[in-house]
C-alpha cells in the first residue's frame, strides 16, 4: 500500500529562539533549521512499514519555501521513494495545510497518511486531525504503536491517563508521538542516492487551494522572565525556606 | 455571544479542567452552555450544572461517545456548535484530538492552548515550546479554541443551577472502534491539577529509585512527574511526562530532582509558582529558573528531605 508522509521544516529543536525586537515574530534569520522531530518519527514509521512489506511506496510531501526541499531530500535519504514540494513563500496555517494535503491525498490515494502530532514551532497539534476530517478518514492521534492488519490499522495512542488502542478503517490518518520509534540517521550513500529520487514541485494554485489565513498574529513577545532564585546550602535550609518564606508546604 | 464548552470527564466524574475552561469562557463573556458527551454520564451532567456561570447543560448519552473517539465527537460538536460564537474545550488529549476535527468540519481555524483572553476574538498562546508568546486574532465567525487549564483559575464547582437537557443526537462516523485501554492507576493527585509536583529525571537512574520521590510526594500530598529522559529510559510510564510533548503543569510548588532542565521540559513547568531544583550539576539549566536550588547528590538529599518533612 502507498503511504503518504507530511514533513515540516522548522527551527532546530535545540535552538533557543529569540523574539524580534519589533515583536512581529521570532528571528529565523541565520538560524539552524531542521525537520520537525515528530515528522522524522513519521518518516521512520513509514520506512519501517516498507521494510515489513506492508508499505509499497512512500511519498513525502512538504509545504513551504524552496528551502523545504532540503527536508524532503532528508526524508528521501531515510528511505522515502519520492517527494512532492508545494512551494509557497506565504505563511501556511494548519487549516490551509490540511486543505493542501487533502488535494495531494485525492491525487495520490494513499492507504495511510502519517504526520507528526505537532510542529515544535507553532505547537498547534491540528493538521492531522483537520486532514482526517476533510478527507473523511479516521484518525489515530498521538500514536505510540501502529499495526496494519488487513483493511484496518490498530493504533495505540498516548492519552492523559495512559494508553488507548483504537482500530481504524483504512485509509486513515495517523499522527506520531515521540515514543513511536527512534528515527535512524541517513548514511552518506543514501544521501547521495536521494539526490536522484524524483521530487515534484507545485504551487497551491496547481492544487486548487487558495491560501486564506484566518488567524492574524498581532504580536509575539518573550515570556515573562522568572526572577533569579537563590541557592540553598542544605536540605534543612531548603525546607525552612519552603515553609517560612515561600509558604508552599 | 454564546459559548459552548465541551466537558472533560471520565463518564462518572467531571474533571476539574472543565471548570478552568468555563473560567476562560467567562473571560470571553456571554451565555455559557456545556455539552457533556459520553456513555452513562448522567452524573457528569448534574455536576456540570452546578458549575458557576453555566446556563444550560446538554447531555449526549450514547455508547458511540463512550470512549471519546475524535471522529464521533467531532461530528457531534460540529453539529451542536454551529449555532454558537465560540466552542471551547480543555487542551488535554481528548480536546486536542477532536477539536481540530470540529474546526475543519466548520471550515474555521482553531486557536490552540490559549493562556489568556484579550477580547472575544483575540487570544494569547505560547509558541516555540513557550519561548515566545503570541497574541492572535481570529476572523472566523465561529471561534474553535482549546484552553490551557492551568492558565485559568477554575470557577466554583458548586452553587450554579443550570438546566439539564438530554440531547438526542447520535453521530457515529463509523471510522474507528475502541479496542482497549491501559490506564495507570494512582492514589496520588492528578498531575495536571496537583498543588505540588515532585518530578524525577535521568538522574534517578532507575524506576526503583522513583519510590523515593513517591514517599516524599505522599508526605506533602504531591503528584509525581517525570522528564522525557526518565520516561524514555523506561523508569516510569509516559503519562507522567511533563513538558512540551507531555503534560503542562503549573502547581504552587514544583520540585525537579535530577532534571537538567531542557527547553522541552521547561515548556511544561515554568509557570509553576515556586520551583525547586535538586541537582548535583551546578551548571544545569534548571537552576536558571529555580527559585530555590540545591546542588547536591539526590541520593543523599531526597532521604534527608523525607526525614525533614
Amino acid at each position: 500500500m502507498k503511504v503518504l508522509v507530511a514533513v515540516k521544516r522548522v527551527i532546530d529543536y535545540n535552538v533557543k529562539v529569540r523574539v524580534k525586537p519589533d515583536n512581529t515574530g521570532v528571528d529565523l534569520a541565520n538560524v539552524k533549521m531542521a525537520m520537525n522531530p515528530f515528522c522524522e518519527i513519521a518518516v521512520e514509521e513509514a520506512v519501517r512499514l516498507k521494510e515489513k512489506g506492508v508499505a509499497s511506496e512512500i511519498v513525502v510531501v512538504s509545504i513551504g519555501p524552496k528551502a523545504c526541499q532540503e527536508q524532503i531530500r532528508t526524508a528521501l535519504a531515510l528511505g522515502a521513494d519520492r517527494g512532492i514540494h508545494i512551494e509557497t513563500d506565504e505563511e501556511v496555517q494548519s487549516l490551509e495545510a490540511a486543505k493542501l494535503l487533502k488535494s495531494v491525498v485525492e491525487k495520490e490515494e494513499p492507504k495511510l497518511v502519517i504526520l507528526g502530532k505537532q510542529s515544535i514551532d507553532s505547537d498547534n497539534n491540528q493538521t492531522g486531525q483537520m486532514l482526517a476530517a476533510l478527507t473523511g478518514m479516521g484518525q489515530g492521534t498521538f500514536a505510540s504503536e501502529v499495526v496494519v492488519e488487513g483493511d484496518k490499522v490498530n493504533v495505540t495512542r498516548e492519552v492523559d491517563g495512559g494508553l488507548m488502542t483504537v482500530a481504524l478503517n483504512l485509509p486513515a490518518v495517523v499522527t506520531t508521538d515521540l515514543r513511536l520509534n527512534e528515527p535512524r540517521y541517513a548514511s552518506l550513500p543514501n544521501i547521495m542516492k536521494a539526490k536522484k529520487k524524483p521530487l515534484d514541485s507545485m504551487s497551491p494554485a496547481d492544487l486548487g487551494v487558495e491560501l486564506a489565513p484566518r488567524l492574524s498574529t498581532l504580536k509575539v513577545e518573550a515570556p515573562a522572565a522568572r526572577q533569579a532564585g537563590v541557592k540553598v546550602a542544605d536540605v534543612a535550609e531548603l525546607v525552612d525556606k519552603l515553609k517560612n518564606e515561600a509558604k508552599v508546604i | 455571544m454564546s459559548i459552548l464548552v465541551i466537558a472533560e470527564h471520565d463518564n462518572s466524574e467531571l474533571k476539574q479542567a472543565t471548570l478552568n475552561v468555563v473560567a476562560a469562557a467567562r473571560a470571553i463573556g456571554g451565555d455559557i452552555d456545556v455539552l457533556v458527551a459520553g456513555e452513562n454520564c448522567g452524573a457528569v451532567g448534574q455536576a456540570a450544572a452546578k458549575a458557576d456561570g453555566v446556563s444550560k447543560v446538554m447531555v449526549a448519552d450514547n455508547a458511540v461517545y463512550g470512549h471519546f473517539l475524535g471522529e464521533n465527537l467531532g461530528e457531534l460538536v460540529a453539529e451542536v456548535g454551529k449555532s454558537y460564537s465560540h466552542i471551547l474545550a480543555a487542551a488535554g488529549t481528548v480536546g486536542k484530538d477532536f477539536m481540530p476535527r470540529v474546526a475543519a468540519l466548520l471550515d474555521v481555524a482553531q486557536v490552540s492552548d490559549i493562556m489568556r483572553v484579550e477580547s472575544e476574538d483575540t487570544f494569547v498562546r505560547p509558541i516555540y515550546a513557550g519561548n515566545a508568546i503570541a497574541t492572535v486574532k481570529s476572523t472566523d465567525s465561529i471561534k474553535v479554541i482549546t484552553v490551557r487549564p492551568t492558565a485559568f483559575d477554575p470557577v466554583a464547582g458548586e452553587g450554579g443551577s443550570a438546566t439539564v437537557e438530554a440531547l438526542d443526537v447520535v453521530k457515529d462516523a463509523g471510522l474507528s472502534q475502541f479496542v482497549n485501554e491501559e490506564l495507570a492507576k494512582s492514589d496520588r493527585p492528578d498531575l495536571a491539577s496537583a498543588g505540588i509536583v515532585v518530578s524525577g529525571g535521568r538522574g534517578m537512574q532507575n524506576g526503583e529509585n522513583f519510590k523515593m520521590l513517591e514517599q516524599v510526594a505522599d508526605l506533602i500530598g504531591a503528584a509525581v512527574g517525570a522528564s522525557r529522559a526518565a520516561v524514555d529510559a523506561g523508569f516510569v510510564p509516559n503519562d507522567m511526562q511533563v513538558g512540551q510533548t507531555g503534560k503542562i503543569v503549573a502547581p504552587q510548588l514544583y520540585i525537579a530532582v535530577g532534571i537538567s532542565g531542557a527547553i522541552q521540559h521547561l515548556a511544561g513547568m515554568s509557570d509553576s509558582k515556586v520551583i525547586v531544583a535538586i541537582n548535583k550539576d551546578e551548571e544545569a539549566p534548571i537552576f536558571q529558573v529555580a527559585d530555590y536550588g540545591l546542588v547536591a547528590d539526590l541520593f543523599e538529599a531526597i532521604p534527608e528531605l523525607q526525614r525533614a518533612l
